[in-house]
């Protein structure tokens, strides 16, 4: 199965698959061959690529991932190979993240629809952040 | 009759006009290089982007429920131009070409009662348009810092736009960037982001996706990245139409420079022996008179 994953600025990763587990916005998903035909958004999480006897583990933020018939495609708007990922650029995500729920607060008259959306953001990348073992700040909700 | 000390000074002059002329060609060769690719490392990206969002676009269009941002707020009154263009000149007519659409596409909205705002990005469409146009300046994004242009940089523009959007500040949003064809040509071009436009040679897909979520929240989701998306591309063709125009203008600025220096070299060498006939005639007849 071909999986590809590509950023704006690039394309990261362009391979044969044998799995690919992709952390959809209602909850993580595997993909292996012959999948139903989806299209998915990505919540901030880590995207896990088994190709072979090979690991590959990506950090992706927002996005998402088409499954088709020839392949996998991951569009992130934001993705860094796991062990190139810092903690300064977790933090400047982090950041980012904080900033979108704060507006989005500010911004909310009744409709709590955009702060529920920006604290799940918020809350998943605090879980994405213990997942790869580095610290996020703690989400001021 | 110039001198030739004057004659000489110009010669020089323009020899080191040329060199640096050949060196600004050369500089925007290595650019253009990178710039072209980076332009396109990100088309696939782009292109699978556009394509899943036209699908869901083609989709939800004509439901009551569909996302400001494709079905547009219900009215064209006011329009927002982003305007893209250089941070630097000598650059040939790119600049120029750019502003020329932009100049034309809001004169036309005003002679048809419409409200026109402009956002400017890059210091020298906003010098063009500035004398014209300077009331209807909403804001300017400046690039000087940006050394390589990032998803990041484009996001920052989009965040702009896309706030303007939401404070309904306008109705249709149009960017203005120069499409690189190659390095003699580059096309000015207007495209459409807000209400999002499907592509005209889009074709439906016969494969039947499952969405999850739900299509119309993938779609709310995906509007506003789609915006940053274009401004992306917009950006980066601009980026490499920009050093391809630079590297043309000063090709000819260089041969005209060269042109120029045999010209005068010319001059000069008949200059020269008209001053040495002078002085021969001036030692005969000299001699003769004795």
């Amino acid at each position: 199965m071909q999986f590809d994953l590509v950023s704006p600025e690039r394309s990261l990763a362009s391979m044969d698959a044998t799995a690919v587990q992709i952390p959809g916005a209602d909850g993580d998903m595997t993909v292996m061959a012959d999948h139903a035909p989806t299209i998915t958004t990505l919540r901030p999480g880590v995207l896990k690529v088994e190709a072979g006897n090979d690991t590959h583990e990506y950090v992706v933020t927002g996005g998402f991932a088409e499954i088709g018939a020839q392949g996998v495609s991951v569009l992130a708007e934001r993705a860094v190979a796991k062990g190139d990922m810092t903690q300064d650029q977790l933090d400047a995500m982090f950041d980012e993240v904080q900033d979108v729920y704060n507006r989005a607060k500010d911004a909310a008259q009744g409709d709590t629809g955009p702060v529920d959306d920006a604290a799940k953001l918020l809350a998943d990348m605090a879980a994405m952040g213990s997942e790869i073992g580095l610290s996020t700040k703690q989400p001021s909700l | 009759m110039p001198n030739l000390k004057d004659l000489k000074n110009r010669i020089e002059s323009v020899k080191s006009t040329r060199k640096i002329t050949k060196a600004m060609q050369m500089v925007a060769a290595a650019k253009l290089r990178r710039a072209q690719e980076a332009a396109e490392m990100s088309r696939p990206y782009a292109e699978r982007f556009t394509a899943v969002m036209a699908g869901l676009a083609s989709a939800a269009a004509g439901s009551d429920s569909a996302p400001k941002l494709l079905s547009g707020t219900g009215s064209d009154q006011t329009h927002l131009l982003v305007v893209m263009t250089s941070e630097r000149g000598l650059c040939g007519g790119f600049n120029t070409n750019i502003a020329k659409l932009a100049r034309a596409k809001a004169t036309e909205l005003q002679a048809a009662g419409k409200t026109v705002k402009i956002l400017t990005v890059g210091k020298k469409g906003r010098d063009q348009l500035k004398r014209d146009f300077g009331n209807m300046f909403v804001g300017h994004v400046d690039m000087t810092e940006v050394k390589r242009m990032s998803y990041a940089d484009a996001q920052g523009v989009a965040k702009d736009v896309l706030g303007r959007f939401d404070a309904g500040e306008y109705d249709v949003a149009t960017i203005f960037f120069s499409k690189f064809q190659n390095v003699v040509t580059q096309i000015p071009t207007a495209q459409q982001i807000i209400p999002f436009a499907i592509p005209e040679d889009y074709e439906g897909s016969d494969t039947l996706y499952d969405y999850e979520p739900d299509e119309e929240a993938i779609l709310a989701d995906l509007l506003p990245r789609g915006v940053a998306t274009a401004i992306f591309s917009g950006l980066l063709e601009n980026g490499a139409s920009e050093q391809g125009a630079r590297m043309s203008a000063m090709d000819n600025a260089t041969r005209n420079a060269g042109d120029m220096i045999d010209k005068l070299t010319i001059e000069f060498n008949r200059s020269r022996q008209a001053v040495i006939t002078n002085e021969l005639i001036e030692i005969i007849s000299g001699a003769e008179a004795l």
